[in-house]
């Protein structure tokens, strides 16, 4: 496709005045006839059994309705979290639900419910649990586990295994969960010209949406309708209709809005059922609302990391070897795969010809983790850009020359174990670091590198990062409307990125179609929405295309065979424009969209949905069968050809002052540019690039959760306390641009967008620091204005290099 | 004879006049939710009120009787009262600004405001800012064209931050706006769109 109509070009997208006028309905916005309120007793301890909970005069004060424990809800698998608890294994984590006609006698009886526990050990080290006889912090026997590919289970290292080792400076690296290995490593090594071996330690950082987690369900005529905050729509179904016993067609599910996710509403998570089962229990609608403290229980956080890497280049800066440990905190329970990631991103981005990587994700009793925008692959970029900055000035070779040296290119191998790894189908990394080397005037600017001004030092750092950008198979679903109007029925969901509108444009464009005569079907599940994936893991912009150009494509067949059949001759003697099917030799000789959808109708069968393509998601068939008969229906799967993983890529570069006497920096100026493809939205492309880089800064800069060691209690569980940025940590103004090169394997060239930005911007941010410190390098996130005054005043820093979770 | 009552001379009922204010007000259970915020919300400690509950609230332009407890916050009101969801909690603690309304031209965070301290004053929130037939109001046009909200939630509160900042100085410099702004978090990250769009509003109320 070429010469496009939507394609790159900025539009308003429908949600956006809803937005500013504050007409848009989040979760907790809604209201329903009698619906009453529920509140949560949580953990005041790390780690405890439930032996007993008293609430007979709790439920007798007036105005109280009923009251939910774990034992009214149907349990996880092993080692997920559940939605309440008899074991806590967190402060914050849920034991019961309490509702009443109003909040304040929700709260007022939980005042008074009487609990009994059992404190039990606890622990917010790895280390710790992996030590024999060490601490665990649950008490099922497991220790480890992780989503996707790893059951519940228990690893302790020898003795032996931390004999070796200097306790808290290294890392005692035993038998690990999973590893994979590609090349001969230590022949690799052996060739090298600098090798560093490095303790790292990141730090867990909270998601902090905006809106809190607020949830209310209600059951009508059968189904159980819910309101709540996802990023996801359809991908949530399946698995909250499990959670809640039903099927997914007695689930209604409204998610119109979410007030941000970040990774942590990507799909069904533990509390949103708490409404719906006390709903059931009470036969009244019920709210529940989220305060912030809350949030930060419920509202999941990074994955924290303690690791080791050792890394060697050849006098040219190229990477030859590569040797990881990671060694994830997860969490009290399963939690995302971060610690393969980070394996993953480094073979791809720096493509060592030989690497070893080792992991093992640990539980730990902090509140439950989950995906957070690039999982693993930003805390590569914290810890393996400033590494690759300190061989660049080693061996005298230019900060962005020695990324290009390293960078994939199209085709390149991603993956770990050998024989394993399969290409990317594209990636314009070298790219994005020249455009953005221009943007920046990188060969000017470096060399203001270390100038002073009174206590302050410029920095300049440069960064970058990668993440996955695609998924495959997903169906797409349109309705030609006797009307002319195409409707557009998307089920990726509403993060905020307006990439539910930006991809169903494919669809306008593969139609031929005006923009206002589209109309996008989403945001609730009677709107009769195809099977998608959620809007999670930067996947959207190519996934969706894809679905919505093959639903489009499938659109345009049958309006040319009905235009054959009514006015002679092939469908292929027919092309589309102008909203009208018309001959290729004779354009007078046409059928416009209206006209054409009346027609499908009158011919029933395939034409109007009647007849559907059998490899259709089971949610899709119904969604088009309910269509049926209304228009001229588009549906199919995206089988399009599969040629590799999509990939994509980040660069950021960064100027900063810091002030040697307090540690403080400010960014001078910023400029991130992405590989993502074509652009298909530059306005909404420019808006995720600077939020992802303003998420970085929070990350290499100013976020960590923090826990009391000797209490297990978080120490900071409010928005001032946790520090994501504001307007003031940010430069005045923002740069932006993009690669904008086609992706083979997409119809339109999109892949992925938003994860990488916020990579590149917190490695940059990193380099910048170590920049203006001569090169010192913490090998540690968030870097702290303490941190860096200590290590100007050539004093011991208080953490040691593995410490984590307690400082 | 005694004094005659308040009841009396309005010739019904406080108890009648307050369930007829909250059917009215078409909102559910208006006393349903906590007032002190969720946040240590327990009745240990709460001093008693003697304050008069029943008040007339001028909220964007009209004046609403509003039955209201003596430690209700005015984010509280204007939500679960007035019906008003626009103005978001995302805190309800003063950190975040999500929701921020404009008391007679002054930003506030209506989470912590008391609404008995509003009485007689002007209260401005997101749905009052629109023209009577819907037309934007600058900052919300310029908003729409820089595409300066995402997920959306923090953006009402944005917005009445920007129209209480070009109240009061109508030609900001970008570093001026940036401080005024500087209440208002966005963990989206949208902060340098939202600059763009006040100093794009500030453009056209000066043109």
């Amino acid at each position: 496709m070429a010469n496009f109509k939507h394609i790159g070009k900025d539009f308003i997208p429908h949600d956006v005045v809803a937005k500013v006028t504050g007409a848009a309905k989040y979760a907790e916005d809604f209201r329903a006839e009698g619906m009453v309120f529920c509140r949560l007793l949580t953990s005041p301890m790390p780690h405890a059994r439930v032996k007993n909970i008293d609430a007979a005069a709790a439920l007798k004060m007036e105005g109280v309705l009923g009251m939910l424990t774990a034992n009214d809800i149907p349990g996880e698998p092993p080692g997920f979290a559940p939605s309440l608890t008899n074991e806590p294994l967190y402060v914050g984590e849920p034991i019961l639900a309490v509702a009443a006609v109003s909040e304040q006698a929700a709260q007022d009886a939980i005042d008074r419910i009487k609990i009994d526990y059992e404190p039990l050990p606890f622990t917010f080290d790895p280390l710790e649990s992996l030590f024999p006889g060490g601490k665990d912090a649950r008490s099922d026997g497991f220790n480890i586990g992780t989503l996707q590919g790893l059951e519940p289970g228990s690893i302790k290292w020898s003795a032996a295994d931390f004999a070796r080792v200097k306790a808290g400076e290294e890392l005692p690296m035993g038998k690990p969960a999973e590893e994979w290995n590609f090349g001969d490593v230590d022949a690799q090594f052996r060739q090298c010209k600098v090798v560093y071996d490095e303790r790292f330690v990141t730090a867990s950082l909270a998601h902090h949406s905006m809106e809190p987690r607020s949830c209310m369900a209600y059951w009508q005529n059968g189904k159980c309708f819910v309101h709540a905050s996802l990023q996801s729509q359809s991908f949530v179904m399946p698995g909250l209709a499990r959670r809640l016993g039903i099927k997914p067609e007695e689930l209604v599910l409204i998610a119109e809005y979410c007030g941000g996710g970040f990774g942590s509403k990507g799909s069904d998570y533990p509390s949103m059922v708490i409404p719906a089962y006390m709903s059931k229990k009470l036969g009244k609608p019920v709210m529940m609302r989220i305060s912030r403290a809350e949030e930060y229980y419920l509202g999941s956080a990074r994955n924290a990391f303690q690791g080791n890497i050792k890394v060697g280049f050849d006098a040219q800066g190229k990477l030859l070897a590569a040797d990881v440990y990671v060694v994830q905190d997860s969490g009290a329970h399963i939690s995302f795969w971060d610690y393969r990631a980070f394996g993953e991103a480094l073979a791809l981005v720096y493509q060592p010809k030989a690497m070893r990587w080792r992991g093992i994700p640990v539980f730990c009793n902090a509140p439950t983790r989950t995906a957070q925008r690039g999982p693993g692959q930003n805390q590569l970029a914290c810890i393996m850009e400033p590494l690759v900055d300190r061989a660049a000035r080693e061996l005298n070779v230019d900060r962005v020359e020695i990324r290009k040296r390293n960078n994939p290119v199209n085709g390149s191998l991603m993956g770990g174990q050998e024989g394993k790894r399969g290409p990317v189908t594209s990636a314009y990394i070298k790219e994005a670091l020249d455009k953005g080397r221009a943007r920046f005037n990188w060969d000017e600017r470096r060399k203001r590198s270390g100038r002073k001004n009174g206590p302050r030092v410029t920095g300049i750092g440069v960064g970058q990062a990668f993440h996955p950008a695609g998924f495959f198979g997903f169906d797409g679903l349109v309705c030609l409307k006797p009307d002319g109007k195409l409707h557009i029925h998307t089920g990726v969901g509403n993060l905020g990125t307006f990439s539910h509108s930006g991809t169903s444009r494919i669809a306008a464009e593969v139609l031929k179609m005006d923009w206002e005569n589209c109309v996008i079907e989403r945001g609730d599940s009677r709107r009769n929405l195809p099977w998608n994936i959620g809007q999670f893991g930067s996947n959207t912009s190519y996934t969706m295309t894809r679905t919505n150009y093959v639903a489009a494509m499938d659109a345009v067949a049958k309006l040319k065979e009905i235009a054959a059949k009514d006015l002679g001759g092939k469908p292929d003697d027919y092309d589309i424009d102008g909203a009208k099917v018309f001959a290729k030799g004779n354009p007078s000789k046409s059928l416009s969209y209206g006209d054409a959808a009346k027609r499908a109708i009158e011919l029933g069968g395939k034409f109007d949905g009647h007849e559907l393509p059998a490899d259709i998601n089971p949610m899709t068939q119904g969604s088009a069968k309910a269509l049926a008969g209304t228009g001229l229906v588009g549906v199919a799967k995206d089988n399009l050809p599969v040629t590799g993983q999509p990939a994509a890529f980040a660069a950021c570069f960064i100027e900063i002052e810091l002030d040697t006497e307090t540690g403080m920096h400010r960014i001078v100026d910023l400029v991130s540019v992405a590989d993502c493809g074509t652009v298909i939205h530059p306005k909404g492309l420019e808006t995720q690039i600077k939020g992802g880089a303003v998420q970085g800064i929070g990350m290499a800069a100013l976020e960590r959760l923090v826990f009391d060691p000797q209490n297990g209690l978080p120490a900071n569980v409010g928005l001032h306390q946790q520090k994501p940025p504001s307007y003031l940590d940010l430069p005045t103004e923002m740069f932006t641009d993009a690669v904008d090169k086609a992706d083979p394997s997409n119809p339109v060239g999109a892949k992925g967008v938003g994860e990488p930005l916020m990579g590149a911007s917190a490695a940059a941010l990193l380099c910048a620091i170590s920049d203006a410190m001569g090169g010192h390098v913490f090998n540690r996130t968030p870097v702290l204005p303490d941190m860096i005054v200590n290590q100007l005043a050539g004093r011991q820093q208080p953490r040691k290099p593995l410490s984590i979770n307690t400082q | 004879m005694s004094e005659p009552t308040a009841d009396q001379i309005t010739g019904y009922s406080r108890r009648e006049f307050i369930k007829r204010v909250i059917a009215s007000g078409a909102t559910v259970s208006a006393a349903a939710y906590l007032y002190g915020g969720l946040t240590g919300c327990s009745r240990k400690g709460r001093a008693a009120g003697g304050v008069e509950r029943l008040i007339s609230l001028n909220v964007n332009g009209q004046v609403r009787r509003v039955d209201v407890l003596p430690n209700e916050s005015l984010a509280m009101t204007l939500r679960y009262k007035l019906g008003l969801t626009g103005t978001k909690l995302g805190c309800d603690r003063g950190e975040c600004g999500a929701c921020t309304v404009i008391i007679d031209d002054v930003a506030y965070n209506s989470c912590s405001t008391l609404t008995h301290t509003v009485r007689a004053r002007k209260v401005l929130t997101i749905e009052g800012l629109a023209g009577p037939n819907g037309e934007l109001h600058p900052v919300q046009k310029a908003f729409v064209e820089e595409l300066a909200p995402q997920c959306g939630f923090c953006t009402p509160g944005q917005v009445m931050s920007a129209c209480a900042l070009l109240k009061h100085n109508p030609r900001p410099t970008r570093d001026q706006a940036r401080l005024a702004m500087s209440g208002n978090l966005c963990r989206c990250g949208a902060y340098d769109n939202y600059l763009n769009g006040v100093m794009r509003a500030a453009a056209e109320v000066n043109a």
